[in-house]
């Protein structure tokens, strides 16, 4: 007979306990990526719905626009920075491969030891860590846990590739979850297909200029625009409607949907397929804010709850989805 | 069983007067979609994602480029359903 081990000790159930985000001070238009790119401010608005978004300035690192966001989550959940015992920062735009950035985070913040470590899902990342953040709680590792979803996508981007110069912007945004004696996040339906891991990727490793390399341009990101919407339109639907099943909530039970903003058609497309009733708010940040990935989701949670388009206790589902490809949705309470 | 090219005109023209908002009867096939119909490139996708499902075919990205009016589309479909 093995020793017996005490397990932790969590609680019944997780919820999101407080939000908050941070957008940079610069406000870049469309006009300013014609200067790059062959295109219009009538095409990139008709093909994308996207008429501004934030560019970071050289103060506005990921870890500083991290701590802004993350000390409003805090605030927000009614918490000391002391309370917070794990820190999870999601990102594929920080520069420096090891320490993780969420240590320095953790530190900053003054949480004390929390538990701190970085993941990579891109524009599914806010999911991925969310659905981590429930686990801890649930199972008792930690009991408030720092989720953030913290871009400078512009640092990856080719200004004269028309197929992302307009697309990209930087931001961050932040939950706190803790402890919950009802449910207040569902089930997550996440996954990832790696058979189509090129539709979305950086163009070079980092390590082409350790190999000697000279490329002409700067690592960025590409995409294959139309396999990339074609899946988004047509499996996140899917997925985004199983979320709502496996949770029990039908779309008149929703108030809010918040899906990752990469582009108004494909937001209005999963509108239309999940036939969400008019009653439902539906976040469109991606007008002002383009496409942050990790951070778009928290970004625009915190927008709707601040301008009263949607309260505290709605019922909002939530999907994530981008490069990998990846994807995650659930169902949570808001803060 | 296949659809008749009859049956694929009437169809299409749901699926675009559900996408693009254009009347049905404007659907015919001589138009082009993005001159005629105001079906855009990304519209398209989205026209095709529904004609795969409706009616049993599956149209790849690189194919979706040549079908360029609502004649090509049906005769791309009548080839090719399941
Ligand atoms: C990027 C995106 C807006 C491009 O739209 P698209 O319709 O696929 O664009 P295409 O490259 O097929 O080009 C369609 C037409 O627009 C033109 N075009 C492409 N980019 C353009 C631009 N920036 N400005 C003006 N015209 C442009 C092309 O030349 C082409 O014209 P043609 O038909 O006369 O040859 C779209 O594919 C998209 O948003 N996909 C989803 C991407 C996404 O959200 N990724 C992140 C997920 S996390």
């Amino acid at each position: 007979m093995p020793a017996k081990i005490k397990p932790a000790q969590g609680s019944p159930y997780a919820r999101v306990l407080g939000v908050g985000g941070y957008r940079p001070t610069r406000v870049v238009p469309n006009e300013e990526i014609l200067k790059h790119i062959e295109s219009s401010d009538e095409w990139i608005r008709s093909r994308s719905g996207i008429a501004t978004r934030h560019w970071a300035g050289p103060d506005e690192t990921v870890t500083e626009m991290t701590l802004h966001a993350a000390g409003k989550a805090i605030a927000d959940a009614g918490l000391a920075p002391e309370q917070v015992d794990a820190v999870i920062i999601s990102t594929v735009s920080h520069f420096k491969q090891t320490p993780s950035v969420a240590t320095e985070i953790a530190h900053r913040l003054g949480t004390g030891k929390a538990a701190a470590f970085d993941i990579s899902a891109a524009c599914a990342g806010f999911g991925y860590g969310l659905t981590i953040a429930k686990g801890l709680v649930v199972e008792g590792s930690a009991r408030y846990v720092l989720v953030v979803g913290v871009e400078r996508l512009s640092d990856l981007t080719d200004l004269t590739d028309r197929s992302t110069a307009f697309l990209f912007g930087d931001g961050a945004g932040a939950v706190i979850v803790g402890p919950s004696q009802e449910p207040a996040i569902g089930p997550t339906v996440w996954g990832s297909e790696g058979d189509k891991h090129e539709t979305i990727t950086q163009t070079l490793p980092w390590d082409v200029y350790r190999d000697g390399g000279r490329p002409e341009k700067y690592p960025a990101i590409r995409q294959e625009g139309q396999t990339v919407f074609r899946w988004a339109v047509f499996e996140m639907a899917k997925v985004a409607q199983e979320a709502l099943e496996v949770a029990g909530i039908s779309a008149e039970d929703l108030d809010v949907f918040i899906p990752h903003q990469a582009n108004m058609r494909i937001i209005d497309s999963m509108v239309k397929t999940l036939k969400l009733p008019e009653h439902v708010t539906v976040a469109r940040d991606v007008e002002t804010t383009g496409n942050t990935s990790a951070a778009s989701i928290p970004l625009a949670m915190e927008r709707l709850l601040a301008t009263g388009q949607a309260r505290s206790g709605d019922t909002a589902l939530v999907i994530g989805f981008g490069a990998g490809l990846v994807y995650a949705a659930t169902v949570v309470t808001l803060p | 069983m296949a659809a008749t090219q009859e049956e694929i005109v009437k169809g299409l023209a749901e699926i675009v007067n559900e996408i693009a908002g254009i009347p049905e009867e404007d659907v015919q096939l001589d138009k082009s979609f993005t001159d005629d119909l105001d079906v855009d490139s990304l519209s398209m996708v989205e026209v095709v994602v529904a004609a795969e499902e409706r009616f049993d075919v599956k149209i790849p990205d690189d194919d979706v480029k040549t079908l360029k009016t609502v004649g090509d589309a049906v005769t791309y479909i009548a080839e090719h359903q399941g």
